[in-house]
């Protein structure tokens, strides 16, 4: 069984840390374990944790009147979940349920800024870290938010011969102007 | 190299005319997407490759673009998956069994999925962007010894959404590596959420070899490629389908002209290396 602080460097998300940093990081780290269902936060609760996923899927998650219940983005082994402990007001603004029984590791976020707050090169390296998890996430959401394979902005007339259906002209053909 | 239709200037006699197929069965795929089994009237089969598609006609309302989906070079109907989304092909979905249709081609290149015999294949698939990779993945396990891994990186936008689930099954039995993401989940739904070029980093295959097709709406074309580049694929060994607004599909009209290449000829299945300086070119 190998211990946190040989486990994190063969994450992802700390590859390429320098090791002695990810021993100070290390030491913020339990492992956590969740059953199928469990949450590991609720929407408004105090964000004290940042975890990165072993094992399992966690599915992020908000509610609406409307809707209901809507996964917006799930997390597996490799990822890491929670940026609400880095920014004030250090609430979490989504669920997260596991939906499948998941390991991982949680960092307590007090803890983690205390030791950014002391030695800003471990800071540095932590946020160059986070910032390119968070771009990803990014670019991401907003080319997921053009609804590519949604019926009314889709344009490709081979995939989903659309509006712009390349309809030979025809009385009937209506519906052949791109939106 | 990609086959390129024979003959730009030396086209078939009738060539706009299009043979008669009639509908033999139907499968509703999802809430708006069905698949069409058609037999040819005359008796005679459409011979295909992967990836090609052919000028659709529902007689009386217009004609349209569709990828083929069944696999080639098999004894079977033709089978067309079509979104219903327009006129065409809301007429196309309301075509009873026994009723004929108009089909012209096939046209175009296709995948040339041989050209990755002993490397990983890595098929990209966005939305209905699946249907017209079937056939090259029908033609991969057909040959299933001549390749490496296989691997399906599958995203559409919920999972009602997803095509051929059944298949999708199917082929992860016979060892396709097949990851799939939705762009919105439910509770219920326990399987990924997120874009599909999350899925490349997670794929198992060999990045200095492999050959990858991709699939699906442009934009989501443009981003797998770039991911699948910044894992190691050179973009030679990256190929597209490309989108375009088609009309004659022998590149009479010139309304698929995509600066010096017609789609409907030069594609609609091109090398990434290709095209990626003119995508993302605006008004071209």
């Amino acid at each position: 069984m190998r211990t946190i602080e040989q486990y994190l460097p063969d994450h992802p998300f700390f590859a390429g840390m320098d090791p002695k940093a990810v021993a100070v990081v290390a030491a913020c780290a339990t492992n956590v374990s969740f059953k199928t269902g469990e949450f590991l936060f609720r929407e408004g609760q105090s964000a004290d944790q940042f975890f990165v996923v072993r094992r399992g899927r966690v599915a992020l998650q908000v509610h609406g009147p409307a809707a209901g219940t809507m996964v917006v983005d799930t997390a597996d082994a490799g990822d890491v979940v929670g940026w609400s402990w880095l920014v004030p007001p250090y609430r979490w603004l989504f669920d997260a349920r596991a939906v499948e029984p998941t390991g991982a590791v949680s960092f307590d976020g007090a803890c983690l800024r205390d030791k950014c707050e002391q030695d800003s090169q471990l800071g540095y390296e932590l946020m160059k870290l986070v910032t390119h998890v968070m771009f990803n996430r990014l670019v991401a959401a907003r080319v997921r938010l053009l609804d590519l394979y949604g019926t009314t902005k889709s344009t490709n007339p081979l995939l989903s011969p659309l509006l712009s259906e390349t309809v030979i002209s025809h009385p009937g053909a209506t519906d052949a102007a791109p939106s | 190299m990609l086959r390129q239709a024979e003959g730009r200037h030396m086209l078939p006699g009738g060539a706009m005319v299009p043979r008669l197929f009639r509908l033999t069965d139907r499968h509703q795929d999802t809430a708006d997407t069905f698949t069409m089994m058609l037999e040819p009237t005359d008796g005679v089969p459409l011979e295909f490759i992967p990836g090609q598609f052919t000028m659709m006609s529902a007689f009386g309302v217009g004609e349209v673009p569709i990828s083929v989906s069944s696999p080639a070079k098999v004894d079977g109907p033709l089978q067309h998956t079509v979104r219903d989304v327009g006129s065409v092909t809301h007429a196309l979905a309301h075509t009873q069994i026994g009723d004929v249709v108009g089909i012209r081609g096939p046209y175009g290149t296709g995948w040339d999925v041989e050209d990755g015999a002993g490397a990983d294949i890595v098929l990209v698939a966005g939305g209905i962007g699946l249907a017209p990779l079937r056939p090259a993945m029908l033609d991969v396990l057909r040959h299933r010894q001549r390749y490496g891994r296989v691997v399906l990186l599958y995203g559409t936008r919920t999972p009602e959404d997803l095509l051929f689930p059944d298949e999708l099954k199917r082929w992860e039995n016979l060892g396709v590596e097949v990851l799939v993401t939705v762009d919105y989940g439910t509770p219920s739904w326990t399987g990924r959420v997120g874009l599909v070029t999350t899925l490349i980093a997670r794929a198992g295959f060999d990045p200095r070899s492999a050959l990858a097709l991709i699939c699906g709406p442009e934009i989501m074309m443009r981003f797998t490629a770039m991911a699948l580049i910044k894992r190691g694929l050179s973009p030679d060994r990256v190929r597209v389908s490309l989108e375009r607004n088609m009309r004659c599909g022998v590149g009479l009209c010139g309304h698929c002209q995509y600066r010096e290449l017609f789609v409907c000829l030069d594609g609609p299945v091109l090398p990434y290396a290709r095209v990626a300086g003119l995508i993302g070119v605006r008004e071209l």
